[in-house]
């Protein structure tokens, strides 16, 4: 696989821009709003808006509107089951089932005998509410609306655009021949009334053999171009083998924006072992199946132009097949596929570095070495990885001795020698060659 | 040669020829021949003549041109860019696994010659390294082969799957058909194990039995342990191994007996050194009396070189002495003068005393715990005996006629190779014909395994569940570090699916061990790796042996001729391992050489022979061959190698090498030496002549002697230890600075200025050469914990060795090395220093005494390498270790040539991944042994020790990250870590309450070549040898 540089072309982004301009007014009118639109009253003088608060506290744990999680799908109880057994199931399953209710026992066997807590706090009224709430008819998918707008809002726009170029240019091509035919004309008077045209004078040498004949121009460009040269050719070569900026694509789109951006998850969660090994570690599969046990779609909101909630899905859908992950079941099937991410933080196999060293002991912000990773869509390398790189913050940084009673002794020490209270890295020995390669 | 030519050119009319056809006038042949280049047409034509065929191709020129340019440009864009890395994380992460963090479990081996407890080492799941269980009660780790058999779980030659007449099967099938053959069979069925001294496994045999009627169990040790378990049961009721604990030893008398090698199992060597570091002016006394030199020979004080028939002279003139007298002996002035020492010796010692007896033979066995008795020898532990010998040589003798008379129906082996260890193994393969069904079970397809028709793929103990009673009260458990590699499975399991049993292995262990200890916590229990009952056996003393007919049976057997003594090597051992690189690599302590086995012989013995030894110009040894005959069994060409101190009179063979089975073709060497050992009788009466031809070995130290270079060894007795001053026995070299004579280490003479090193953390290592034996765990160690790299036998004859430590063999010709030094001093006039210092060269014939010294880089302060290095590849740290940055260095090899101490290692070639070195290093499996924290050097780089350096930054992290400061005792080394004898300290010296620091301010501390000013980090503890009377 090649590596791929982190370079939108300018079309893209004009594009972009564009589209987005005229985005945020198509929101604003047309987005349909659960909350607010053609609310369906099942139960008369129910308050779905009372029921959404009640059903996200209570319920969502285990149930999703339209879809099986847990629980199966609320979306149509109503059909399926008569009010009084959904009050009856709802403050007591367990009491139901025991009395033999044939209904209440399928359920129970459906979902591997999981019986669902009591919720004896709910009165009938809350229970109407939360149906009121799920039985509210399936919005349709925002995306596919918004794309379409978008769509044509950026073809309405460039037609008028054509247009107003296409006039443009009309225009210029006009006052163009007028302005030919406006020097012909003139000229045709001149020759009539002998009025001499001035013409051009004898050739003069051009410049460039004026250049050649002049040595010391010829030696100082020569000098000025080899030094150009050797100072590009430096570059390139010192920026062999840095990675600066890699991109790959990886097997599944994993989103440090969305995860550790917007929804602010500290990267230590994932990346448990950079807290005590060399290695950050790439978080096993079981540690996203902590959550997108019960996030199997992304929100409406998080989809973005580029990238669409369908795409989005289909991601987590990888990390269902890689796990054997069945979202119907909601078990696991035993078949695992690996996922084969591709690693983007290199360093030769002669230069040791510890993650435990700089994140628990040094108690370094990630996003010192690794950058604005919440802010990345698609991770890259932020820093050079390069010794100089290392180096230079080695004598910059202070390590922190504080409280930690490993360094009390010697930072007596060496306070006392160096003269100073804080201790660099490179004080304490860290600039010295065995400390990184053995 | 060209015929014409020739006749033209020469002016004589002599004719050459090569062939009696060139003879012939016109012949058509040799015209043929002489005009074309190659003999045979090439057949041009037929490929570019056939137009149809050419045209039809589509191929075409420019197709080919189109070709070869992409794929030049092709190569050379993908050249550009880095290569790809794929990271792949557990898809569901075991609890409590960290990537990158190093697990510790612990288990034992025990594969039926080494036993012993140890802490395996895993990285994400793979075992790389082992360790020694520094808790477990008995048998700690030690030797070279426990440390290098992590190793031998990567062997690319293991079995893979369970085999039915040598195709691959399932399981399932081979139950299936195995179990019809059991339950068909009239014959007996026969159980011919390796000793495997499981409670479990005992209990499971004992099943297998009661299901299938008429089932013998044969154990069989490959090195037999008979004469003293015989010897055992017939004394104390039980059939086991006596136990030493020689930690308060005041002395011990060796006959024949290796007790620092592998006699009786091996690993009384920590409680030896114990016993042998000067405490208070007093330390143990050791007499050896043996024939080859030994480890043991090597150490002790006193070392009288005996052949074997003599040996059985002088216990028995022990036991007239101390016990009462039974038979007249007929010993040497010289031998009864030693006698007469040791007897005194044992004497004075009183309960602090022991003799060691290795002579097999039973009543030997019995005389010599007879003497114990009488002595009322502490050190003899009856109450706790070994039980990790149960072989009976006389049952696999009688084995082989049953098989031969067609009695057995079946025979299932399991960790056995009797095809390859029997001595009369042309027996055993006639008599495994007559055998209607044969099962092996095996690690590889071995030479017996070849002949089964049931092979069973055995795991590597580091896959396995077990459990192993090593001595009476101590028990050890084992469980598995890896998941299998392969499809394998233990022989118990099958065991158990034969009998019906449906639990699995490790639960049957389980239930076993709650049944029998009751209240015993498993998995406590199994954290800790063994665990120690209470009831001590209770002996039933029978003290009725006939001492005197058993004196008369040792002392009528004089021998003429030469005696041989079989022994094993503290490398290969039994030869299980012999696929093993790191083991075939490690140099013999004694004759430093890897790679083979050979005939050792006195110098005397040699020169009558005509043999000879002599080091070709680079320095390489090559040695005669020999033919060796016992009986009517022959070895041809085995080298010889001329041994100081070996007994005139008697030669030794290390068993455990020739393997040709499933062993990858560079570790096929030296001869197999089990032909020669009969009726299990590791002593023989040889006939020995010179075969033609000269033997390559792989020796890298000449045998010479030190010469009373007192600068590298300093020794001195114990004698003047406790009487005269320091000065006088490790005084500190002095330099003349302005015509006077100044100490080394004052700063006067110092060329440079001295470095604060008071902050922080400053590491030493202290070798005490008299705790260290010489064994080579440490060796193994680094190679294991540095990745060291295998690089074969005709490297290592080229002195390109990779050992980061080396234990050098040093030979004195005097008593003590001090004779040698004070002889050197009286050489007066050019006349005698040419006699005498050829004199001191040569080894004296029998009398030599030993020093090992284990050598790495010294981390000199002032480090010759370093100022050489014209790259700075070398440096120094604050904490006192010399840095070698392998990414830096170019290769100039100055450092190696400005160090004084000659550690320092160049790779020569890239030992991994290249086919010309085909070890480990070479191939994926082997490759999971490597260190992830410890670069793998490539080609054209200097190497060294680096102090493990990782260990000790590891340490400093850990301490760092719970915020504590480091207690003494967690700075370790990988050779420190692997000493059982207390011979290697390592520490921080500025730690004023470590031990380190206390050795460095002890009396006998000296640093090697200190006169040179090269400050090292490592330093020495001067020998004390115990020449006090008794």
């Amino acid at each position: 696989m090649k590596k791929v540089l982190f370079r939108p072309s300018k079309l893209k982004i004009f594009l972009l821009l564009f589209s987005l301009l005229f985005l945020t007014n198509v929101y604003a009118q047309d987005e349909p709003d659960l909350d607010d639109t053609e609310e369906i009253e099942e139960v008369s003088g129910a308050d779905p808006q009372k029921g959404k608060e009640l059903f996200n506290s209570l319920c969502a744990a285990c149930h999703k509107p339209y879809k099986k999680a847990v629980g199966p799908a609320l979306h149509g109880i109503t059909e399926r089951r008569d009010l009084d057994w959904i009050y009856a199931w709802t403050k007591n399953s367990k009491e139901l089932i025991d009395s033999g209710d044939s209904e209440a026992i399928e359920i129970y066997e459906e979902y591997n005998r999981q019986a669902m807590p009591a919720f004896p706090q709910l009165s009938n009224e809350d229970i109407d509410d939360i149906i009121a709430y799920v039985e509210q008819p399936k919005p349709e998918p925002k995306t596919a609306k918004k794309d379409d707008s978008s769509e044509v809002a950026a073809t309405g726009d460039g037609v008028s655009t054509e247009v107003i170029l296409g006039i443009l240019a009309f225009v210029f091509l006009m006052l163009l021949v007028i302005l030919v035919l406006v020097n012909k004309t003139l000229r045709r008077f001149a020759e009539a009334n002998n009025v001499e045209i001035y013409k051009k004078k004898e050739k003069s040498k051009p410049i460039w053999v004026a250049f050649a004949e002049n040595q010391f121009l010829v030696l100082v460009s020569v000098v000025i171009v080899l030094l150009m040269v050797a100072y590009g050719g430096y570059g390139y070569l010192m920026q062999v083998g840095i990675d600066q900026g890699y991109e790959p694509i990886q097997p599944i789109h994993y989103s440090h924006k969305i995860h550790a951006g917007e929804n602010e998850i500290e990267c230590k969660y994932c990346h448990s072992s950079a807290r005590k090994s060399k290695h950050s570690g790439i978080p096993s599969l079981n540690v996203c199946m902590n959550c997108h046990k019960q996030i199997a779609e992304v929100s409406e909101e998080t989809a973005t132009e580029e990238y669409s909630k369908e795409f989005y899905d289909n991601e987590i859908q990888k990390l269902y097949d890689a796990t054997g992950w069945d979202p119907e079941t909601q078990s696991y099937t035993g078949e695992t596929k690996p996922v084969k991410w591709v690693r983007i933080h290199n360093l030769p196999d002669f230069a040791y570095f510890n993650h435990a060293q700089h994140v628990t002991v040094g108690q370094i912000e990630c996003q010192t070495c690794h950058g604005p990773v919440e802010e990345m869509e698609i991770l890259y390398q932020y820093s050079s990885l390069t010794m100089g790189w290392c180096i230079n913050c080695h004598r910059e940084t202070d390590v922190k001795m504080e409280d930690n009673p490993y360094y009390e002794k010697i930072h007596e020490e060496l306070s006392k020698k160096y003269g100073v209270d804080k201790l660099t890295a490179a004080e304490m020995g860290g600039l010295e060659c065995g400390k990184c390669h053995y | 040669m060209n015929e014409e030519n020739l006749n033209q050119d020469m002016s004589s009319e002599k004719k050459y020829w090569k062939s009696a056809e060139q003879l012939k006038e016109n012949s058509p042949v040799v015209d043929a021949l002489e005009q074309n280049e190659f003999v045979e047409h090439i057949p041009t034509d037929e490929f570019l003549g056939d137009k149809e065929n050419l045209e039809s191709s589509k191929t075409s020129r420019r197709d080919f041109l189109k070709y070869v340019g992409f794929s030049t440009a092709a190569a050379s864009l993908a050249a550009c860019e880095g290569p790809v890395i794929k990271s792949i994380p557990y898809v569901v992460q075991p609890e409590r696994l960290v990537p990158g963090v190093a697990d510790y479990y612990a288990t034992t081996i025990a594969d039926g010659f080494d036993f012993a407890s140890v802490l395996v080492k895993t990285r994400e799941g793979r075992p790389i390294k082992i360790e020694s269980n520094k808790d477990a009660t008995s048998m700690t780790a030690g030797k070279p082969r426990v440390h290098a058999s992590v190793l031998s779980l990567y062997d690319i030659k293991r079995l893979q799957n369970p085999m039915v007449d040598g195709q691959s099967s399932s399981w399932t099938s081979f139950n299936k058909e195995v179990r019809a053959k059991l339950e068909s069979t009239t014959k007996k069925i026969v159980l011919l194990t390796q000793t495997f001294a499981s409670p479990s496994t005992e209990q499971l045999i004992q099943e297998f039995s009661d299901k299938y009627n008429n089932v013998e169990h044969v154990v069989y040790d490959s090195v037999s342990a008979t004469a003293a378990l015989d010897a055992f049961e017939k004394t104390y009721g039980l059939r086991a191994l006596p136990n030493y604990d020689l930690t308060n030893a005041k002395s011990i008398v060796g006959i024949g007996a290796d007790f620092l090698g592998d006699w009786l199992g091996g690993g009384f060597d920590a409680a030896y050194s114990k016993s042998r570091v000067p405490k208070e002016g007093k330390m143990s006394k050791h007499y050896q009396f043996e024939a080859n030199m030994t480890l043991s020979g090597a150490n002790s004080d006193e070392r009288f070189a005996t052949k074997p028939s003599d040996q059985k002279q002088v216990l028995v003139e022990i036991y007239n002495q101390i016990v009462g007298r039974v038979a007249s002996t007929n010993l040497s002035e010289a031998h009864q003068e030693a006698v007469k020492k040791a007897v005194k010796s044992l004497k004075k010692g009183g309960k602090h005393a022991v003799l060691l007896c290795g002579i097999e033979d039973v009543d030997a066995q019995l005389m010599s715990l007879a003497i114990n008795e009488a002595l009322n020898s502490e050190l003899t532990n009856i109450e706790n005996p070994r039980m990790i010998r149960q072989g009976d040589a006389n049952k696999v003798s009688q084995l082989v006629k049953d098989m031969n008379s067609g009695a057995v129906g079946a025979l299932i082996m399991s960790g056995v190779n009797p095809v390859y260890t029997l001595p009369n193994s042309d027996e055993f393969v006639s008599g495994l014909e007559k055998v209607e069904t044969v099962v092996d079970f095996a690690l590889t397809m071995d030479e017996t395994a070849k002949l089964s028709t049931y092979v069973g793929a055995l795991p590597h103990y580091l896959e396995s569940w077990g459990d192993v009673r090593l001595t009476y009260q101590d028990y050890s458990l084992v469980q598995p570090t890896i998941k299998p590699i392969f499809n394998t499975r233990h022989f118990q399991e099958c065991l158990l699916d034969w009998t019906d049993n449906s639990l699995s292995y490790y639960d049957y262990i389980k239930a076993g061990f709650t049944k029998r200890h009751d209240g015993m916590p498993w998995n406590h229990t199994l954290h800790d790796g063994f665990y120690q009952v209470d009831s001590v056996f209770q002996p039933s003393i029978d003290a009725s042996f006939n001492a005197n007919a058993a004196a008369k049976n040792l002392t009528k057997s004089t021998s003429s001729g030469l005696e041989l003594t079989l022994y094993t090597k503290s490398g290969l051992g039994d030869g299980q391992q012999a696929n093993n690189p790191w083991l075939q690599e490690f140099p013999d302590p004694i004759t430093r050489t890897s790679w083979d086995n050979y005939l050792t012989i006195s110098r005397s013995d040699a020169e009558e022979l005509g043999l000879e030894n002599k080091n070709v110009a680079n320095g390489a040894l090559n040695g005669s061959y020999a033919n060796v005959t016992v009986g009517n069994t022959a070895l041809q060409n085995v080298p010889v190698y001329i041994q100081p101190g070996q007994a005139k009179g008697s030669v030794g063979l290390a068993l455990g090498y020739g393997k040709t089975e499933s062993i990858q073709e560079e570790m096929q060497v030296g001869v197999n030496a089990y032909p020669l050992y009969k009726d299990f009788n590791a002593v023989q009466e040889v006939k020995i002549e010179k075969a033609s031809g000269m033997h390559e070995f792989a020796c890298i130290q000449l045998h010479n002697t030190m010469m009373g270079r007192k600068d590298i060894i300093k020794e001195t007795t114990l004698e003047i230890f406790n009487t005269k001053d320091k000065d006088y026995w490790n005084k500190t070299p002095q330099v003349s600075l302005d015509h006077i004579e100044t100490p080394v280490d004052s700063p006067d003479v110092d060329l440079w200025n001295e470095f604060d090193r008071s902050i922080g953390h400053h590491f030493n290592l202290s070798i005490d050469l008299n705790a260290c034996t010489g064994c080579g765990a440490c060796v193994i160690a680094c190679h294991s914990e540095n990745n060291v790299p295998v690089v074969g036998k005709s490297e290592i004859r080229k002195s390109r060795d990779m050992h980061w430590l080396r234990i050098d063999r040093y030979y004195s010709s005097k008593e003590t090395l001090i004779g040698d030094y004070e002889k050197k001093e009286n050489i007066k006039g050019l006349g005698s220093a040419l006699s005498e210092f050829g004199e001191l060269e040569k080894p004296s014939e029998e009398n030599v005494e030993v020093v090992f010294q284990p050598v790495m880089c010294q981390h000199c302060n002032h480090a010759p390498c370093e100022t050489v290095c014209p790259v700075a590849a070398s440096a120094h740290g604050r904490q006192g270790q010399n840095h070698m940055t392998y990414n830096r260095c170019v290769g100039t090899r100055y450092c190696a040539n400005n160090c004084p101490y000659k550690v320092r290692r160049f790779n020569w070639f890239r030992y991994n991944k290249n086919d010309e070195f085909d070890y480990h290093m070479n191939n994926d499996l082997g490759r999971m042994v490597l260190n992830p924290d410890v670069t793998v050097r490539s080609r054209g780089v200097m190497e060294k020790c680096s102090m493990c350096i990782q260990m000790t930054q590891l340490s400093i992290l850990e301490a760092k990250r719970e915020g504590r400061p480091i207690k003494d005792g967690e700075f370790q080394t990988a050779c420190s870590n692997a000493c059982d004898n207390g011979a290697m300290v390592f520490g921080d010296i500025n730690d004023k309450e470590s031990l380190v620091a206390q050795k460095k301010e002890d009396e006998r501390t000296y640093y090697l070549l200190e006169y040179l000013g090269t400050k090292p980090n490592v330093f020495y503890h001067t020998k004390i040898r115990n020449t006090n009377e008794a």
